[in-house]
């Protein structure tokens, strides 16, 4: 709807698509960027019994601007024998595969980056650009412990995506649609309607559901942690092993994309998991600008609720990433071949034929 | 049609976050899994045994504290054990709880960085600071007796350097009851998490022969099944006096001998210090702690060998004395240099995470490997 | 629980001449002195003779003895030739808790011993580190090499009472 008000204003549509692309990078990506920096430092500091930054202005909200800062300024270091065009096209990849998976997620009811009917597997598709920029990092770093970690990586990533996809087939088998913004609007207010308690028809196959839709949730949960590689799952970039695997070698500004690319994929997967389950940007109480009856209130109410589901779970991600040890990379894909794709099956089979009978 | 594979090998090189010092490690992979590891050590060998030839007897006294550097105390008890002994001295009784007490918080923090720094090996990150919470505070106890957080030259040939700070013993009561619910939090945090026991369970098994062969001993002796403690078995100090047991890995998660019970058995043993340092605090008696310090020291002709427990293990002085007031041999035991040359005999077949497990786990400082 | 003189006993009947005394001099513990080239065995039989049952080798130690004749250089350096090194084995039986102490003696210049790394595999690093410093070489040893030095340190054995440090080493100047 914006892309619509901003062509007729303008008169130009082409200038209007670029205003609509660049805005979820500009409004929501940088700043949640720049903010997801800094909370990580802060939260893990708080859990470790001790304060984080706190010099850089108040309780140290400047933080991420000096480190942006840092990071721009930084030597660009290239080692001799790299294989130069893989090493520098590998940031760029990762790069773009998480800030692409941006464009089909639906913030509010009126914006959203393209309206796309395929939203959600455009979503999953374009989140593999990562495996290919992470290969190419690895190997293009001429270091074994790179290649190590990048060779880890791939494995982890093209596996667990198989029982994201799974789980999400699962919801489409429930709803019918793979447009994001139909699925959100399907999942109507109060959060009885979510998807997680079974969605919004009524009698007993919502009841039914309940039980399975909360094993799919923790499924894809488990599987986008792993997809995103952050701990249980880091052993890509495992400090105490391998420096830092895939990006040992990269420095400056190439390393402030793929540190920001993992911080984007965290925000597009919890926000991914927001919408299918948890009812998108829908409020769980209702609007207050239906009770107010000031209608242009929804949308930003909207807005509000969708950052709260997704910074919840990107909080959840950070804590878990505290708490706990590393997962060995042969257990990893124990769990994910021997335990999360059978139940990821099993689930589907029962939710379909639930949703047939 | 095969591929050809050939072995890579890796060099876990000098620098490197989780070799906890300067240690080389050079790994022979077939893919992950390690078929050989070489250690090249020597990158930290500051000619400790040399030196000592070219000083007095109380002056090798701070060569000493920096030979394990995290466990000062308890090295400075065992040259100071060796003198006493070459020069027949009887030192007090306060002396020795004195040296106790201060032996046994220095095994609790030493155990304290082995197990932080073992989490971050693993990758868990927060039980790290929170063991340097409770290190924090036993450095500050030792800051007020002798001045020094980590090298103390405190233990002296005959006696002490300083008395205690007449608020030592109430601080120290202070310390170990706050200490022991501290442990049980970092059972429920690290010892006892699903992935944690995953990642150690049945890894880097030492069967019980193999490790008396290694003439290994310490932690890693006790966690492979046997009873084997030099305070109870050849006590030395007055060690005698106390009430305390010997954890003994059982396997429990595993097998005996693997990673988990050599971390559980340091677990258990901090524990069992607490129990010591109570028992020494109530027995504590008065006296004067510099009478027995001699004006000179100068042995009698002969050669001895006196050994103690140290937190990694049995450190030994092979101290040869010609009659003069220079040592003319000092010869060091090290534990942690005995005990790290069983790695290759351990990690075979294992991925290269539990190499870095197995490693953690023997838990060297390379200022003792190295001397 | 043997005293050191009922094991010298059953070593002298075992191996006699390889046995060469127990020396009593010094006050805290009495040392048996044995030949370097015949070590392994007495090892072996001390190990596995159920009577003795010496399971553990605590620590393998060099000494230089430095009782050679003080040659004076020409530039004032005093080196020592002739003489002995000396090996000390503290060995300990865990099962019976007796303790013993072994001595050998090898000539200071190419001294040789037989390694003892078969019987106690603890043997391994300290007969390098031996070797590294003083010198001594221990036969049918798997990978004697320098251990705490550089291995390519060419200027002699550290430990050595007439050790001198190079000039230079791979061309940085060592005094420092």
């Amino acid at each position: 709807m914006i892309f619509d008000t901003l062509s007729s204003f303008l008169g130009n549509e082409i200038i209007a698509g670029i205003i609509v692309a660049c805005l979820p990078l500009f409004l929501v990506i940088l700043p949640y960027a720049i903010a997801a920096v800094l909370a990580e430092r802060k939260v893990s500091a708080y859990m470790q019994d001790r304060i984080g930054p706190n010099r850089t202005g108040f309780h140290g909200v400047l933080q991420p601007v000096a480190d942006v800062v840092k990071l721009m300024l930084k030597e660009d270091i290239v080692a001799s024998n790299v294989d130069k065009p893989l090493f520098n096209i590998a940031p760029l990849l990762v790069f773009t595969g998480s800030y692409a998976a941006f464009a089909a997620i639906p913030f509010t009811s009126i914006f959203i980056g393209t309206k796309l009917d395929l939203g959600l597997i455009y979503i999953l598709a374009v989140s593999s650009f990562v495996v290919a920029g992470i290969l190419m990092g690895g190997w293009s770093s001429n270091n074994k412990y790179s290649l190590i970690g990048a060779m880890r990586s791939a494995a982890q990533i093209i596996s667990y995506e198989i029982p994201t996809f799974l789980v999400v087939v699962t919801i489409i088998i429930i709803t019918g649609t793979t447009n994001l913004t139909v699925l959100s609007d399907y999942q109507t207010s109060y959060f009885w309607n979510w998807m997680i308690l079974g969605g919004p028809s009524l009698g007993v196959v919502k009841f039914l559901l309940i039980p399975f839709m909360i094993v799919g949730f923790v499924i894809i949960y488990i599987s986008t942690l792993a997809e995103v590689n952050r701990v249980p799952f880091d052993i890509p970039e495992a400090e105490s092993e391998l420096v830092a695997g895939f990006h040992t070698e990269y420095s400056g500004m190439k390393f402030a994309m793929f540190f920001l690319a993992e911080y984007a994929n965290m925000f597009a997967v919890s926000a991914l998991i927001a919408t299918v389950f948890f009812g998108g940007y829908q409020s769980p109480f209702g609007y207050l600008g239906n009770l107010m009856g000031i209608k242009w209130l929804i949308p930003l109410e909207q807005l509000f609720w969708f950052s709260v589901k997704g910074l919840f779970f990107v909080f959840v991600q950070m804590w878990l990433r505290w708490t706990l040890p590393r997962l060995r990379v042969d257990q990893l894909m124990t769990v994910c071949w021997k335990y999360l794709i059978p139940f990821a099956f099993v689930n589907l089979l029962i939710v379909g034929l639930l949703v047939v009978l | 049609m095969a591929l050809k594979t050939e072995e890579m090998v890796l060099n876990m090189g000098p620098q490197h976050p989780s070799t906890h010092g300067v240690l080389r490690l050079q790994v022979e992979l077939d893919g992950e899994l390690v078929i050989g590891v070489r250690p090249y050590v020597g990158y930290l060998h500051r000619c400790f045994e040399k030196h000592a030839e070219a000083m007095t007897y109380p002056q090798v006294i701070p060569y000493v504290d920096r030979l394990d550097y995290l466990t000062a105390m308890n090295n400075e008890l065992s040259y100071v054990n060796a003198c006493e002994k070459l020069m027949g001295i009887e030192v007090p009784e306060r002396v020795q709880y004195i040296r106790v007490i201060m032996a046994e918080l220095n095994r609790i923090a030493s155990h304290l960085i082995a197990l932080g720094t073992y989490g971050l090996d693993i990758g868990a990150f927060t039980p790290f600071l929170y063991c340097f919470i409770d290190r924090e505070r036993i450095l500050s106890l030792f800051e007020m007796t002798c001045g020094a957080r980590m090298l103390y030259n405190y233990i002296w040939i005959g006696g002490l350097s300083h008395d205690l700070h007449p608020d030592f013993v109430r601080l120290t009561r202070e310390f170990t009851q706050q200490f022991r619910p501290h442990i049980v939090s970092l059972n429920n945090l690290l010892s006892y998490n699903k992935i944690f026991i995953e990642r150690t369970a049945n890894v880097g098994v030492l069967p019980l022969d193999v490790a008396v062969n290694y003439g290994i001993t310490g932690p890693m002796l006790r966690a492979s099944g046997m009873e084997w403690d030099l305070r109870k078995n050849e006590p030395y100090a007055v060690y005698d006096r106390f009430d305390f047991d010997i954890p003994v890995g059982k396997g429990t998660v595993g097998t005996v001998g693997d990673c988990w019970d050599r971390y559980f058995v340091r677990v258990l043993e901090m524990e069992q210090s607490v129990n010591i340092i109570e028992q020494a605090l109530n027995q504590l008696p008065e006296g004067d702690v510099f009478s027995a310090i001699p004006k000179r020291v100068k042995p009698p002709e002969g050669t001895i060998y006196a050994r103690t427990e140290n937190p990694k293990g049995e450190l030994g002085f092979f101290i040869v004395s010609n009659g003069s007031v220079n040592p003319y041999r000092v010869k060091v035991r090290p534990p942690s240099f005995i005990n790290l040359a069983v790695i290759d005999a351990i990690s075979k077949g294992c991925l290269v995470a539990d190499l870095i497990a197995i490693l953690g786990s023997i838990d060297i400082v390379l200022g003792e490997v190295d001397r | 629980m043997k005293t050191p003189e009922e094991i010298f006993e059953i070593l002298k009947a075992a191996f006699g001449d390889a046995i060469i005394e127990l020396n009593t001099k010094s006050p805290f513990e009495k040392v048996i002195i044995a030949d370097p080239l015949k070590v392994k065995d007495i090892s072996l039989f001390l190990r596995d003779n159920e009577a003795l049952d010496f399971d553990s080798l605590v620590v393998l130690s060099g000494v230089d003895d430095a009782n050679g004749e003080k040659v004076e250089e020409e530039d004032g350096y005093k080196s020592i030739k002739g003489g002995t090194l000396s090996i000390f084995y503290h060995l300990e039986s865990i099962a019976l808790k007796h303790k013993l102490t072994l001595k050998v003696s090898v000539p200071r210049e190419n001294g040789e011993a037989e390694s003892v790394e078969s019987v106690w595999r603890s043997a391994d690093w300290q007969e390098r580190e031996v070797f590294d410093l003083l010198g001594i070489k221990f036969l049918n040893h798997p990978d004697l090499r320098r251990i705490l030095m550089p291995e390519d340190w060419e200027a002699g054995h550290p430990l050595r009472k007439d050790y001198r440090n190079p000039e230079f080493y791979q061309g940085m100047k060592v005094p420092y």
